[in-house]
């Protein structure tokens, strides 16, 4: 915290206790559960990020299969008999005599030629099925993950900042701006959460990753601005701020240089706490359609299609999009325990 | 008491003036041009005018929120863009659709989830506390849309048990036929949460001291738990109610707008899908108003509970 002190790198000694992050990270490291979720956690992570670079499911909207092509350990579907019209056994009447449009379909068949469509075998399964048009549920999947997976985390992202800053001024300052602030608190707390969410869906109109990141962030501050004010309060007038000041810190730099790394493991549990629950709004936002636009794919907009699937016995995107989602937030839930007893060891046990 | 009731009230002041402020400001700055929108698409410069000047969106900022203030205090916002339906008329006739499916819901939530809790909390530390444990964690992290898509195609499209949706004019026959999927199935999603954070209430008062005295007396565990650690846990569980309370006016988006029940809101959610400025506004302003006012119930339900609380 201040350059006086030698860094602990270049005087390894071993009476020296631990930095709060290197405990933080011996005492994460022996939690086998937390371990295994922050395995599991990064391996999404990477997805996204092969996802993001278009190492993999980057023809997510090719129409691979058939349409609801079942998964191929099922085998194809059953073929269904159609009722067929039967064809008409008359001789075909000539009526290009009175048909307008007779002179032309010659010029129409020859600018038709122009235009190749190349009409691709379709699979009759595919790995784990396929959607209404047929494309491929597993990439589906992969790409929905990225969206939702980037939606929860910059809509905390959002969220944490707002709610930190307001939080950290409200705190440090109290007062004016302090009542100001608490004002502000106490009209986004008035209207319940979901209300809030959907007065701004109506004013952004645009659908898309940005209008739902944002609706996310600017509704959801709320919870963090509460905590990280009653750690500054608390901070502000202990010892060590009060010596920043006295060797003429700023006010700017008390708050963000020395208070905020000391309460910075409350806003990383709280941002990973967020993570979740954006990403189970975004779920409940694609499905009431105030979602991601529809050329886009995320784990909400999957499971909006799977209802009508169901109904016709497609089991295998609500089963894809769900088991993705269920594994993803279990881990982070996880982790997100794991993180806060290893970051504040006062807690553990309580729940 | 007196003293206490006025203070309260005098302070929702601000806080109601800075909800309307926040909405009215809301809607001008990042909305698009109500206008243009109650005109459609099709409509001439001169039509937009005249929609212009009769809403009065010509005069200066201070006026319009003048106005804004005036519809609030006299409940007369006028009609809805998109049905013509007088917007008070709209909000009380949605109001008991959204209850009879609510209230049941919150009530069976909780009184569910307070034995269960309590069970949990008796067997604490042992592998089937931990197993459930584990298991609420699972059931968390799965969407409350799966449980509804799975729930009604499983309970009443394949087993035929409810009806798939629909609504009737009568309390009882809604109560009776339609209420209970949707109540089952939010009930199913809302006891895992529940359940995991009424234990850890349980378990605060299980750690104070009161417990172990109560113990040294030679009190069965039964008698501990029913009588001296419920009667003070109640009072962690009410507070949650009472947070959650508010929530019910607006009633769960989802539900209604999945079992197609005619509730405020899946009117708020048709209304943010066709841009209906003025249902949204009248609903956010109200909405802030009820949960002012049960808020400040809540607290003097407190007094009411716990001697102990002194009301400042």
């Amino acid at each position: 915290m201040s350059s006086v002190l030698v860094s602990p790198q270049l005087t390894p000694s071993m009476s020296r206790s631990k930095g709060v992050w290197a405990a933080a990270a011996t005492r994460f490291k022996t939690d086998r559960v937390g371990m295994a979720s922050l395995v599991v956690v990064v391996l999404f992570l990477l997805i996204v990020l092969a996802a993001g670079l278009g190492l993999v499911a980057k023809d997510w909207q090719t129409e691979r299969g058939v349409p609801d092509a079942p998964p191929t350990f099922m085998g194809p579907a059953s073929a269904t008999e159609g009722v067929v019209i039967a064809a008409p056994s008359g001789p075909n009447v000539d009526i290009s005599a009175i048909d307008p449009l007779a002179p032309r379909y010659k010029e129409w068949a020859e600018a038709a030629k122009k235009y190749q469509t190349t009409e691709a075998a379709k699979a009759l399964t595919l790995p784990f099925g396929g959607d209404r048009l047929g494309r491929d549920v597993l990439s589906k999947a992969v790409k929905g993950a990225q969206v939702s997976i980037l939606v929860g985390v910059s809509a905390a992202v959002i969220a944490t900042a707002i709610g930190t800053l307001l939080g950290a001024f409200a705190g440090f300052f109290g007062g004016r701006i302090g009542d100001f602030l608490e004002w502000v608190y106490n009209v986004f707390t008035a209207i319940p959460n979901i209300l809030l969410i959907f007065a701004f869906a109506a004013v952004f109109q645009h659908r898309g990753v940005v209008s739902v990141v944002l609706i996310l962030g600017l509704a959801g501050w709320t919870g963090i601005y509460r905590l990280v004010r009653a750690e500054f309060i608390k901070h502000a007038g202990r010892d060590y701020v009060r010596s920043a000041e006295a060797i003429g810190a700023s006010s700017s730099s008390r708050m963000f240089r020395h208070i905020l790394p000391n309460v910075s493991h409350v806003v990383l549990v709280q941002l990973s706490v967020n993570v979740v629950g954006f990403i189970k709004s975004e779920v409940i936002l694609s499905y009431l359609g105030f979602g991601v636009g529809v050329d886009q794919v995320s784990w909400g907009t999957m499971l909006s299609e799977a209802q009508s699937e169901l109904i016709l016995g497609h089991w295998w995107q609500l089963a894809a999009a769900t088991l993705l989602m269920a594994v993803f937030v279990t881990a982070f839930s996880l982790m997100t325990d794991a993180l806060r007893d290893a970051l504040d060891p006062k807690l553990r046990g309580l729940e | 008491m007196a003293a206490y009731l006025i203070r309260r009230i005098w302070q929702m002041v601000p806080t109601l003036f800075g909800v309307i402020l926040l909405v009215f400001l809301l809607f001008k700055a990042f909305g698009g041009d109500p206008a243009e929108i109650l005109a459609g698409q099709n409509a001439t410069q001169a039509q937009v005018d005249a929609i212009r000047q009769q809403l009065g969106l010509n005069e200066s900022l201070w006026v319009q929120f003048g106005i804004f203030l005036k519809q609030i205090a006299t409940f007369d916002w006028g009609k809805s863009w998109a049905t013509n339906e007088a917007v008070s008329h709209l909000f009380a006739s949605r109001m008991p659709a959204t209850l009879t499916v609510m209230i049941p819901i919150l009530i069976l939530d909780t009184l569910l989830a307070i034995p269960f809790a309590m069970g949990v909390a008796y067997v604490r530390g042992s592998l089937t506390d931990r197993t459930i444990m584990v298991a609420t964690t699972v059931a968390l992290s799965i969407s409350f849309l799966v449980y509804v898509i799975v729930g009604q195609y499983l309970f009443a499209f394949q087993l035929g048990l409810f009806p798939v949706q629909g609504w009737s004019d009568s309390v009882w026959t809604n109560l009776r036929v339609y209420v209970p999927l949707p109540a089952l199935l939010s009930v199913m999603v809302g006891l895992a949460p529940q359940t995991r954070l009424y234990r850890s209430f349980f378990l605060d008062e299980i750690g104070h001291d009161y417990v172990r005295t109560a113990r040294a007396k030679g009190m069965t565990e039964r008698t501990v738990l029913l009588k001296h650690v419920l009667r003070n846990a109640l009072i962690p569980i009410l507070t949650n109610v009472a947070v959650a309370l508010p929530s019910i006016f607006v009633g769960s988006f989802l539900i209604e707008v999945f079992f197609s029940i005619p509730g405020l809101g899946r009117e708020l959610w048709l209304a943010v899908n066709r841009s209906d400025y003025p249902v949204i506004q009248a609903f956010a302003v109200y909405i802030a108003v009820i949960t002012m006012v049960v808020n400040l119930l809540t607290d003097i339900l407190y007094k009411l509970v716990d001697p102990r609380v002194v009301l400042k």
